[in-house]
């Protein structure tokens, strides 16, 4: 597991002015669990290396791995990966990583997903797998952004919110929200709308910056939830 | 391609930023200024009320228990030292004010090779007791001067600055000896066993 691989890029899609969605192709990707994230090496010519973790956001897919990077204009890595990184070009990656932040196709339970900005992305990669399996267990994916054209997938995502599944969009930076969208940030009453009650015991899933994984978190025990059924994924502004 | 299938990669025009200091890091590691935060949970609500770390032996006897106010009659000290996580982020010149372990355990007479520390929310991680003794581990109720914060582990942390940072449990509680090793819970679902940033030792079969 932790060998590193040589991957290609078969294409990369911009996603949003500050987003591209990498499309890898990894010989030998022994599969990962929706939600599960890899690590990407990047070397100089001079032999130097940088290496960063980045959630997957696809769903089990054999061989095929897509990654959603968001660039961080003072990062070191996001910037190339973001600007520079072409179809053909060869990365190398390690993975998949994460045994913890995971969602098992066969828990019967209902999930609640909650993401602020990239945070999404491990989510996605639930969403997606759980609209593959069609799995018949309720799926609710509350998504902070800050403004419309921050959304990521935001057609797919009003796609895939049907049947069991549904998606929750919510601005806080955009006065202008609309629907599909809601304005504001998630707090304890939108949690409480678009959840479940906590005696329905949902295995929930927080992933976002530090700040907002702690006052969904708090808002969720503060609703009921058990705190062993809340998992959460933090990352600072750190990362690039 | 060939022999041990390893390949050298150069992503063309990648410059990368060399770290802008004299100080080596570990392999694979990169600096940061801010103090990321990493937790599998909600930051649990502690109360200093009924707070208590304690010390269970090999046969389950609670040998050693402080509550709030007699921890923090313990002699402590400042240390400064760097902290590697496993996510690549390092920190540097952290100062942290602390226990020593070596106070807490040193005058146990136990058979103990292990300890399983135990964390609210059911958290634990494993380390040789070697790994905590000898002025490399402590148990840190302030950073910087100041309380600890929840989210970063208050109102007291392990500190164990040689191993990835995620040894160093949030919001620790207690030290089960062990006579065999006992995998914890990152150690049970994918992470190294022992964690030696120097030896890039992040997951399971580095």
């Amino acid at each position: 597991m932790a060998a590193w691989r040589v991957a290609t890029v078969v294409e990369t899609v911009p996603e949003t002015v500050h987003a591209v969605t990498i499309r890898l192709e990894v010989p030998d990707w022994p599969g990962h669990i929706a939600g599960q994230h890899l690590d990407l090496r990047l070397t100089a010519e001079d032999g130097y290396s940088a290496q960063r973790s980045y959630s997957i956001a696809s769903a089990p897919d054999g061989e095929r791995i897509d990654l959603d990077v968001v660039r961080l204009d003072d990062g070191e890595v996001s910037p190339y990966l973001t600007t520079d990184l072409e179809a053909g070009d060869l990365v190398e990656v390690r993975g998949p990583l994460g045994g913890y932040f995971t969602w098992e196709p066969a828990d019967p339970r209902p999930t609640l997903l909650v993401g602020g900005g990239s945070g999404v992305v491990p989510l996605l990669a639930m969403l997606r797998h759980h609209a593959a399996l069609d799995r018949p267990s309720g799926m609710h994916l509350v998504y902070s952004a800050r403004t419309a054209g921050d959304v990521l997938h935001r057609d797919e995502l009003a796609a895939l919110a049907s049947g069991p599944r549904a998606v929750t969009v919510t601005l806080t930076r955009d006065a202008g929200a609309a629907p599909p969208f809601r304005r504001g940030r998630v707090d304890r009453t939108v949690l409480a709308e678009v959840g479940w009650p906590a005696d329905a015991a949902p295995r929930c899933f927080v992933c976002g910056p530090t700040p907002f994984v702690e006052a969904v978190a708090e808002a969720l025990v503060g609703l009921g939830h058990a705190p062993a059924d809340v998992r959460t994924e933090r990352f600072g502004p750190t990362g690039g | 391609m060939e022999g041990d299938g390893t390949r050298k990669i150069v992503n063309r025009g990648f410059r990368g930023r060399r770290a802008g200091t004299a100080v080596p890091l570990p392999p694979g590691q990169y600096l940061v200024e801010d103090f990321p935060v990493l937790s599998a949970g909600p930051t649990p609500s502690v109360s200093l009320e009924t707070w208590d770390l304690t010390v269970v032996d090999v046969d389950g006897t609670v040998t050693r228990r402080w509550t709030w106010p007699e921890f923090r009659a313990l002699p402590s000290e400042d240390v400064v030292v760097d902290i590697h996580c496993v996510t690549q982020w390092s920190k540097l010149g952290t100062r942290w004010t602390g226990v020593s372990l070596d106070v807490l355990l040193g005058d146990i007479d136990t058979t103990a090779e292990f300890a399983l520390v135990v964390a609210e929310g059911d958290y634990t991680t494993n380390l040789p007791l070697a790994d905590l003794l000898g002025g490399k581990a402590w148990v840190a109720y302030a950073y910087d001067g100041d309380d600890l914060e929840p989210e970063h582990g208050g109102p007291a942390r392990l500190l164990v600055p040689h191993l990835y940072f995620w040894k160093s449990a949030k919001w620790v509680r207690g030290f089960q000896l062990l006579t065999e090793d006992t995998p914890g819970f990152w150690e049970a679902v994918g992470y190294h066993n022992y964690g030696d940033p120097w030896r890039e030792q992040r997951y399971w079969d580095d």
